[in-house]
């Protein structure tokens, strides 16, 4: 069966200086992966590269999206193909409210699957209210722009209440986690799981085991210095919290 | 390369206008003057609209003023400007359309292009619809003439009010304010009138639309608004213009006299095509506890020269000024705003947002000033410029006159760029470049266009977006 999405040996350099340097990963709809790293190992270069943005230049390796490599394709391309990046510092655009800001991503998302017609405004409010109730954020909220003057909680889960209405097959998590309280990272969390299923693959990246307590990935894999050293079940995360990525480098290393 | 691709054409901002927006039915004008203006040129014209001595004397003088005045050697370039090339009155109709059947069906159906019937059908109380250098079409609501309420082409106004007209026409803009005004009040054709009586407001916008629709036709309308004590208006002017070989002249005069305690708010959404000199003076009194709003979106022409200006005269007088200017390929926008602090505790507030892109030029020229005597006055000024790419420039020149010292006043500047940062962001939602380029720049104008009624508020965010396709990557 081809994957979802499809890493193959991987390259991505920033400005220059290689990041990435071969990274390999399958993730199938249905499954949550988290990828694990201390800082500077590339977690956000993959992140960046995945979704598209173009600082991040791959040098070589391919990402394939059901067999299509995508490795080329302009960020609003991936994205209505059903590719879905939540930000770990999402940019604020003052002056587009995040409601208006939706009904334009979901048009855009609906016409490259063939649906010329925006869906009718009572539809789309019926549908923000019932995600943002699920991400338990205030009716206000629509009509705010977005991220602008957000705290830091509001940004994350503006960004899983985005995933939320757009419904994408493989959604990559770039340390959600980061910068929440004990409540926030639960709502985010439970947000998240909330849309975990079959119709949807999870790409988690952290820094930190604390998600894990709340996401649970069936395949956990540690990412040193541009590739991924070792790969296994959530055990792998306990393994991590224990022993460090030291631990993991050293073991790696033998 | 054997298999070369044709290169991509430079996307003028204007390209597909035509189509999009600009289309010009042949109507034979049933009278139109020759080119050039002198004292004969003007004083047909004022023959033709069986005008009062006075006015054609007002009109001869003006012509006088317009002569002596040099060409303003500031703002944009004017040098291509032959006046001598234009033709000043054109009238496409005898009558006046009193009722929407009456409207002949070539000026219907340029209508029917620009959506005004059904915009009627909404929230229209009146429509003075200028069609080339007369209006053809005025009709009011009746409640708004049981009110009181006098909405008329300026034309109209001056036959049928003869009294009111002639105490507050010039008064407020007199012929020798500048070149252009002077210009107008020598050759002014249609317009609107609106009087308010005391304590009467207006529900719903009052709106004109505004066409050039002749090549080489100047447009020189008038329009003259009297806001009674503690009355309100909305005006609402929506300009939209075909697409021309040659070169258009417009250079209107708007006088807004707005008494105590009355408010008004003159919106304008000015869309000319790129070939069209813009050169309007726009200006409103406002008497004691009075507040004049000008609301002033520039998108279109190839030179726009226009400060919408309040002078505060009463005390506690207040004023707005919301300024968008947007100037793409071959344009030049110089907009801004003035207000005169001439009475104590008066308070005004200035917001302008300015955008170039494709080597267009947009600014900021204001002044500020606040006479000997006027102590409590307040002023905010604020000043934001978007730059879309490296060709384009944006300029900011406040000017500030303060001879009080116990004045409060502020000014403050931004110049950004769409970063790559949003537009990846909004990208990755799947968003194409362009309209995500068209969403930053709608955002960034948001605070204006908020004020606006919503159907133009639309339309304004539809023209950003058009201007926007194409131009990114």
């Amino acid at each position: 069966m081809t994957p979802t999405l499809h890493i193959k040996d991987l390259h991505v350099a920033v400005e220059g200086k290689p990041i990435l340097k071969g990274l390999s990963l399958s993730v199938n709809k249905g499954e949550i992966h988290a990828i694990m790293g201390p800082n500077g190992s590339g977690k956000s270069t993959l992140a960046n590269a995945l979704m598209g943005n173009p600082k991040y230049e791959i040098t070589s390796g391919q990402v394939l999206f059901h067999g299509e490599d995508i490795s080329e394709w302009a960020a609003d391309e991936r994205g209505r193909k059903g590719l879905f990046l939540a930000f770990q510092y999402p940019t604020a655009i003052p002056g587009v409210s995040v409601a208006n800001f939706l009904r334009m991503a979901l048009q855009a998302r609906r016409k490259a699957a063939g649906d010329e017609k925006p869906l009718p405004p009572k539809e789309f409010r019926k549908l923000m209210k019932e995600k943002m109730a699920l991400l338990r954020v205030d009716d206000s909220f629509a009509g705010r722009y977005i991220n602008d003057g957000f705290s830091g909680g509001e940004k994350k889960r503006a960004e899983i209440l985005q995933m939320a209405m757009l419904r994408p097959e493989i959604a990559v998590l770039d340390e959600t986690d980061s910068g929440l309280d004990i409540d926030a990272l639960r709502i985010v969390s439970e947000g998240v799981n909330a849309l975990a299923g079959p119709d949807l693959g999870v790409l988690l990246i952290t820094h930190y085991q604390r998600i894990l307590n709340y996401i649970k990935p069936q395949f956990v894999h540690v990412l040193v210095d541009g590739r991924i050293v070792k790969s296994g079940g959530s055990e792998l995360a306990h393994e991590l919290e224990a022993h460090g990525y030291d631990g993991i480098r050293e073991a790696s290393a033998a | 390369m054997s298999d070369q691709q044709p290169q991509q054409p430079v996307l003028d901002i204007r390209e597909g206008y035509k189509e999009k927006f600009g289309f010009h039915d042949d109507i034979a004008p049933v009278y139109k003057s020759r080119k050039g203006l002198d004292p004969e040129v003007v004083s047909t014209i004022s023959e033709m609209k069986k005008e009062p001595a006075w006015m054609r004397e007002f009109r001869l003088k003006s012509l006088e003023h317009f002569e002596r005045k040099p060409m303003p050697t500031w703002g944009g370039r004017l040098s291509d400007i032959d006046f001598q090339d234009i033709y000043y009155y054109l009238k496409p109709v005898d009558e006046q359309g009193r009722t929407w059947e009456d409207v002949p069906a070539d000026i219907k159906r340029t209508f029917d292009k620009l959506g005004i019937p059904e915009a009627e059908q909404k929230f229209l109380s009146g429509v003075g619809a200028q069609y080339d250098s007369e209006t053809v079409y005025h009709k009011i609501k009746e409640s708004l003439s049981a009110q009181g309420v006098i909405f008329l082409d300026t034309g109209s106004a001056l036959e049928q009010h003869p009294d009111l007209f002639r105490e507050h026409f010039g008064t407020v803009i007199p012929p020798s304010d500048n070149k252009f005004a002077a210009l107008n009040s020598a050759t002014w054709s249609g317009g609107s009138f609106i009087y308010v009586p005391k304590g009467v407001k207006v529900e719903l916008p009052l709106q004109a639309y505004f066409r050039i629709n002749a090549q080489n036709m100047g447009q020189f309308e008038r329009t003259l608004i009297i806001v009674d004590e503690g009355a309100f208006v909305h005006y609402v002017e929506g300009c939209t213009a075909p697409i021309y070989a040659t070169d258009s002249l417009h250079a209107a005069v708007v006088e807004i006299v707005v008494k105590k305690g009355g408010r008004c708010r003159y919106t304008t959404i000015q869309n000319w095509s790129n070939n069209v000199y813009n050169l309007v003076t726009k200006r409103a009194m406002a008497h004691e506890d009075a507040t004049m709003e000008w609301v002033d979106a520039n998108l279109g022409s190839k030179l726009t020269m226009k400060y919408p200006s309040v002078y505060m005269v009463g005390r506690g007088a207040h004023a707005e000024i919301l300024s968008i200017a947007f100037a793409g390929k071959g344009q030049h926008q110089d907009a801004g705003a003035k207000v005169v602090h001439a009475a104590p505790d008066t308070t005004s507030n200035v917001m302008s947002k300015s955008i170039s892109k494709d080597g267009g030029r947009a600014g900021y020229r204001g002044l500020v000033k606040v006479t000997k005597g006027s102590g409590g006055c307040k002023s905010t000024v604020k000043c934001d410029a978007l730059i879309l790419d490296e060709d384009s420039r944006s300029d900011t020149y406040p000017y500030m006159e303060i001879e009080e010292d116990m004045v409060s006043i502020g000014h403050e500047a931004t110049v950004s760029k769409i970063g790559d940062e949003q537009l990846f962001y909004l990208m990755s939602r799947g968003i194409p470049e362009d309209e995500a380029a068209a969403m930053v720049v709608s955002g960034f104008i948001e605070p204006i266009t908020k004020e606006l009624p919503m159907e133009y508020a639309v339309e304004m965010n539809r023209l950003i977006q058009l201007q926007m396709e194409g131009s990114v990557g």
